[in-house]
């Protein structure tokens, strides 16, 4: 693991930027090219990063940077690496893409695809703050189960989404890719670890990162990091990495804290505590088992031994 | 070779740095051609074989912004599935070159040569040249990346090619030696490119604040053309002999009524109007090589001279009051008060064979608005079932 001291004091992705006060994103961004060891370009796909990062005249990139549409982000990040290799460059920088969850499991999920296969040598980070946020917080196949969003809302009959989120790595790790990995902004240096494996990686490598959004999630500005490390002391979202198809839990959470306190600050999941949605909740927490459980078998880890009850939670 | 190995054969001769496509009839071959030289070892070229013309040309644009010189090729429902990054690639200023191999788009489905796709994507930006036969379509490729990457231009060029009708026609190419073409065409010399010694932002958010400014910089860009076009194709005279221009005017001199069309129809035309000339009738054709930017004023000059045209279209504009073609030389006539008279023959969609005797009905036409008809019918539909 890396320490604080060993960090660059470079702010590659600079204070001024237009993000929200307590951005997850942003907090991803700037970790990520901390992380960084070589000269980068970085590739952003259309959505709250791109937008309030590079308002004309102004910039927050300290190296070159692209954005070109919402879909196509893996494909310009091909075609930028294509050109390096011919230039005979490809091993002396690191293209970083960045693209949300809509960008990336819904709209970007073919040019990710066709990237994947293709071993392009790039790193795809996808900032995931559960819905298109940048359009007025929308339903993405990030979204979790019982989310309210714009499009899913809380309504008396549907209470918010009821499909569940993707598994966007099982997608890459399809593809074989080499690596691949979920992050947290609040667990930086397993996070910043993350980025440099993935980088030195020769073809394409994955890291899907959890970056809470206060004003989708409807929770205080101050609290982010905090949601952040609930959503995996909870076990809500697993951090763990696929190496050469090898799953391994980052974090084994053997006490997870109980979903609820993660739940219960976020205005998007207020109505499932409602008792004509108790139901509703229960869903959503077995989806958050079955995907622990699913992840920790992955990483032959045994299984969660207990199903949570309402009577273990801290309401 | 047929029309799509000459211009396969041309972006191998110009060394292009990468190429990204993606398969589409009747484009395929060039694809296809280019990824034998490429599995021969007979390029030095990286090819990004995509998932889609939309990756196509997104990552075409990323290598070009990366500072390679670049190819791609498509036809019909590629380019439009292309469509959005069509306007990013000019607004990016990347100078691509594509190939695009005219064919109709559905429904109903049909793989067959018109105009409609480009024709649909007309305003993207792209300086757009449409070629009549093989050879054309190998010379102007050569000459696409000239123009494509001349620093007062720095826009993308299609180069278009009628659908089976030229791409998969067989003809006798004339090209060039290896050594002419690298002299001729030279090396990408980018003006900004996405360097790590000297970052800069490209594709940032505008807002109304600057937005305009985008735009009418990508006007004078495509104002800086047509002087920078005729200096290539002079050039290009000089290495291989064949002068080209805005347009080719046809026993225009004396000609009373013209024909007006683009792409592979030209030769027809021409053989039509040669034949009415024989029977003493004062007939010429145009060709219009260059279709955006516009030749406004050239084509204004060739066309006062005659009472009448026949502005051959080979795509419908629904709902509009001329073709696309017709409707820009409706302007010419606004813009610069020729008092040619026009109508507008639309024909050969979906790969319907545009035949002399329905060329001889154009210009007939054309001969009697000249002696004084009126136009009963401004736009018709040539050899379409009633």
């Amino acid at each position: 693991m890396v320490t604080l001291k060993e960090l660059s004091t470079q702010e590659l992705f600079g204070p001024g930027h237009r993000l929200c006060t307590g951005c997850g994103p942003a907090a991803t961004a700037r970790i990520t090219m901390k992380a960084l060891e070589k000269p980068a370009i970085v590739v952003n796909a259309t959505g709250c990063l791109e937008v309030a990062s590079s308002i004309y005249p102004d910039t927050a990139w300290k190296v070159p940077w692209v954005h070109t549409l919402f879909e196509n982000t893996a494909a310009v990040a091909s075609g930028i690496e294509a050109s390096l290799r011919k230039q005979g460059k490809a091993d002396a920088v690191d293209i970083i893409a960045f693209g949300g969850d809509g960008g990336t499991f819904d709209i970007g999920i073919q040019a990710l695809s066709g990237a994947l296969e293709r071993k392009h040598d790039f790193t795809y980070i996808c900032y995931d703050n559960e819905a298109y946020m940048n359009t007025g917080i929308q339903r993405s196949g990030a979204t979790p189960y019982g989310a309210a969003t714009t499009t899913t809302p809380a309504g008396t009959k549907i209470p918010g989404k009821m499909d569940a989120k993707k598994d966007l790595i099982g997608v890459c790790v399809a593809h074989g890719v080499e690596y691949a990995a979920t992050g947290s902004v609040a667990y930086w240096n397993d996070y910043i670890t993350k980025v440099r494996r993935a980088t030195a990686v020769k073809g394409p490598a994955v890291i899907h990162v959890l970056a809470p959004c206060p004003l989708g999630w409807r929770f205080e500005t101050s609290e982010t990091i905090k949601l952040a490390k609930l959503a995996v002391q909870t076990r809500y979202f697993p951090l763990y990495e696929v190496e050469n198809g090898k799953y391994k839990l980052s974090m084994k959470i053997p006490k997870p804290t109980p979903l609820e306190e993660f739940l219960k600050p976020q205005g998007r999941f207020r109505h499932l505590f409602a008792p004509q949605f108790a139901k509703n909740l229960e869903e959503l927490k077995r989806q958050v088992e079955s995907n622990w459980n699913r992840v920790a078998q992955l990483c032959g880890e045994a299984p969660a031994q207990t199903a949570r009850s309402p009577s273990q939670s801290s309401s | 070779m047929n029309g799509d190995e000459a211009v396969a054969f041309a972006a191998k001769q110009a060394q292009v740095d990468v190429v990204a496509a993606y398969p589409i009839t009747p484009q395929t071959i060039i694809v296809e051609r280019f990824s034998d030289y490429v599995a021969n070892g007979e390029v030095d070229t990286q090819f990004v074989c995509v998932e889609s013309e939309h990756s196509a040309l997104s990552a075409c644009v990323g290598s070009s912004l990366a500072g390679s010189r670049v190819f791609t090729a498509t036809s019909s429902q590629g380019l439009a599935l292309m469509h959005e990054v069509l306007y990013l690639a000019s607004g990016l200023r990347t100078p691509i070159v594509m190939a695009v191999a005219n064919r109709a788009l559905s429904a109903p489905l049909n793989i067959h040569n018109d105009h409609s796709d480009m024709m649909g994507s007309r305003d993207c930006g792209w300086v757009q040249v449409y070629a009549e036969n093989a050879q054309e379509a190998y010379d102007w490729t050569l000459q696409a990346f000239r123009i494509a990457e001349n620093h007062k231009v720095s826009l993308p060029v299609t180069v278009n090619l009628d659908g089976f009708t030229i791409s998969h026609a067989m003809e006798g190419v004339a090209v060039l030696e290896e050594d002419e073409v690298s002299e001729f065409v030279g090396k990408r010399d980018p003006m900004y490119r996405l360097d790590t010694t000297n970052p800069m932002t490209f594709g940032a958010m505008t807002l109304p604040d600057y937005y305009s400014e985008f735009k009418r910089q990508q006007v004078e860009a495509m104002n800086n053309a047509p002087p920078v076009i005729t200096s290539v194709n002079d050039e290009f005279k000089k290495a291989s002999g064949r002068q080209y221009s805005k347009l080719s005017a046809f026993n225009m001199e004396d000609a009373d009524a013209a024909v007006l069309c683009m792409g592979s129809v030209a030769g027809t035309a021409r053989a039509v109007a040669t034949k009415l000339r024989g029977q003493g009738k004062r007939v010429g054709v145009v060709k219009v090589w260059q279709y955006r930017p516009f030749p406004t004023r050239e084509l204004a000059t060739v066309l006062s001279k005659v009472k009448s045209v026949g502005v051959i279209d080979r795509a419908v504009s629904f709902g509009a009051p001329y073709g696309a073609l017709c409707s820009d030389i409706a302007a010419t006539k606004v813009l610069t008060g020729i008092q040619t008279k026009i109508f507008n023959p639309i024909c050969g969609l979906g790969g319907r064979d545009v035949k002399p005797a329905d060329i001889e009905g154009i210009f007939e036409t054309a001969l009697r608005h000249a002696g004084g008809a009126p136009i009963d019918d401004p736009v018709t539909f040539v050899g379409v079932r009633p």
